[in-house]
């Protein structure tokens, strides 16, 4: 029987969203080739994680070792080289996540299937495999096949694909953990939580965000009037916090802070899916930039295409009459 | 200590127009502008970084066409002591495990303790050409780098998470490091520095410099097939006022007052 294969990915006592958002689309897909759905789920004292999980699949295999306790890519290489070996899966999932992607690649390669990583969609067509996914930061799609290969492996991103609730009574099956010694060439030390600023943009009912059309750090200060003008917080995208120009605090994005104000003003942002993906919860998103084609336009409520330095002023003015 | 670092030549995309070719399976490169793909510049920066506190060299390699040579003469002139340049017809085509492969053959006979790239190429996203890379090399790796510290044979390494979440793990040497944005500060080339570069020799290398037979690489010898380019499906439109700028800001802050929001 053909089996369709997830990879668990939970951190910090908890299964990630992201793993759910794959079951659910393996399920259909699962449907869609004739194919069963499994789930492999490799931790340290992980059964409650199991019982979850055979909601959502057919069969839960669980390899549980002390030396799975927190995440360590080259000990689930080692543990998934064996798993997937014996299984023989027609189609691996696994998150395009940080851990993912430190594993999946490396793992992809050992075994010698073909990986497309970061897929925003997967499909059959005429029996074939055909992901999509986005290249030029998310400005255009590509949609590629898989050469002739038994085995295929994806990475999926991150809030792709929706979740539906898992209903199913899946078995939870042991599967022997191959690993015999401990892994000392990459040791997992400890986690550290971002340092809270003075700000928590979370809380923050307004929200003025500044992206690499600011231009240059003294330029900020525009921003900032306009932040006071309208009674809110400033925050930024990537670029900024990399340059230095404002603490890591007030990013917005995957790997920063997700934020579901009333108001979103998004000022030369462009719009790439990291950022969006914390930010497009808000109530009412407002985006101004240059580029009429920016894909922040396809996320927000209003948008004007036009320089900052002309509209942003004239904002102020305006708010402050 | 000798360090490796895996540089590509991108177009500028963030801020221009994308536009797909009329093959369907490129974008159109006339009116971009090529600079390093700003994560790799990141992972020189630390690459110089290192051999400044521990001596040593750098030499910095990439797949690429002649133009690319704008990119390695840039590193050599931010303090890169050597360029190696991988250039052929047939590598046309080819996906991330045989651009992998190409970067294996030219790299595993090199002495190095270290090899650094970017965590993510800004133009194709695939974020898996470096650890792939380790893979071939037999050596360990981690990604999303954000700190890197060495003692002796050790690396010590803060790896990007989701949400403003770090770990840090513990790496034996010789290693692969991905390196994410915002770790550094990168420098610019001197005059000095560029002018030095003018005299440092780029070893260029072929297919068949490489060992490797036209069925390995390019389309041939990759196992992704490209089908199509297509922009992405607009689920929803922005209301888009119009107008000079007086008009639209009092257009919005009439909107947003008559919604509630201010």
């Amino acid at each position: 029987m053909k089996e369709i294969l997830v990879l668990v990915e939970h951190r910090r006592g908890e299964i990630r969203d992201v793993t759910f958002e794959m079951l659910s689309k393996g399920r259909e897909l699962a449907g869609e080739m004739g194919a069963e759905l499994t789930s492999a789920l490799l931790g340290y004292d992980v059964g409650s994680f199991a019982e979850e999980l055979s909601k959502w699949a057919d069969r839960v295999l669980v390899v549980e070792d002390e030396k799975l306790k927190d995440f360590n890519a080259e000990a689930y290489q080692r543990v998934l080289a064996t798993l997937l070996s014996k299984r023989q899966p027609a189609l691996t999932l696994i998150a395009h996540s940080s851990f993912g992607t430190d594993l999946a690649p490396s793992l992809a390669a050992e075994l010698g299937f073909p990986l497309a990583t970061d897929c925003i969609d997967l499909r059959v067509e005429d029996g074939e495999l055909i992901a999509v996914r986005q290249m030029y930061g998310g400005k255009v799609n590509a949609e590629v096949s898989f050469r002739q290969a038994p085995q295929r492996m994806v990475t999926v991103r991150q809030g792709a694909f929706p979740i539906e609730e898992g209903q199913r009574a899946g078995q939870i099956v042991a599967f022997p953990s191959p690993l015999t010694e401990e892994i000392d060439i990459k040791r997992f030390i400890e986690y550290v939580e971002a340092a809270p600023g003075e700000v928590d943009i979370t809380q923050a009912d307004i929200i003025v965000a500044v992206g690499r059309g600011i231009k240059e750090k003294e330029n900020l200060s525009l921003i900032e009037e306009l932040a006071e003008a309208l009674g809110g917080v400033v925050a930024c995208s990537r670029p900024i916090v990399d340059a230095g120009w404002l603490p890591s605090d007030r990013q917005v994005g995957q790997s920063g802070k997700t934020v579901k104000p009333k108001l979103y003003m998004a000022i030369g942002i462009s719009g790439a899916f990291q950022h969006i993906i914390g930010m497009k919860g808000s109530d009412t998103i407002v985006a101004i930039n240059k580029d009429p084609n920016a894909p922040i336009f396809h996320v927000a409520d209003y948008g004007i295409v036009g320089d900052l330095f002309d509209v942003v002023p004239e904002l102020i003015k305006r708010l402050k009459a | 200590m000798e360090i490796v670092v895996c540089v590509k030549r991108v177009p500028e995309t963030a801020e221009a127009e994308v536009v797909i070719a009329e093959d369907g399976r490129s974008i159109e490169e006339r009116d971009l502008v090529f600079d390093i793909n700003e994560a790799d510049n990141y992972a020189l920066e630390e690459a110089l970084l290192l051999k400044e506190k521990f001596g040593g060299s750098v030499t910095a390699v990439t797949v690429g066409p002649e133009k690319a040579d704008d990119v390695l003469r840039m590193c050599l002139a931010k303090g890169a002591d050597k360029a190696i340049r991988l250039t052929d017809e047939r590598f046309k085509g080819s996906d991330a495990y045989v651009t992998a492969l190409l970067l294996y053959r030219a790299i595993r006979d090199l002495d190095f303790d270290l090899i650094l790239t970017g965590c993510m190429a800004s133009d194709d996203g695939y974020t898996q050409v470096g650890v792939t890379l380790a893979e071939l090399l037999d050596i360990p790796h981690a990604v999303y780098v954000k700190k890197l510290e060495i003692e002796g044979q050790v690396a010590k390494v803060h790896c990007e998470l989701e949400g403003g979440l770090e770990e840090v793990m513990e790496v034996k040497l010789p290693a692969l490091f991905t390196i994410q944005t915002g770790i550094n500060e990168p420098r610019y080339a001197s005059l000095l520095g560029i002018r030095k570069a003018m005299r440092k020799e780029i070893e260029v290398l072929n297919l068949d410099d490489l060992g490797l037979g036209e069925e390995e690489v390019g389309e041939s010898g990759s196992k992704i097939e490209l089908r199509r380019l297509f922009i992405p499906p607009v689920e929803k439109e922005a209301e888009i006022l119009e107008g000079k700028p007086e008009e639209v800001s009092a257009r919005l802050v009439e909107i947003l007052k008559s919604e509630g929001v201010i």
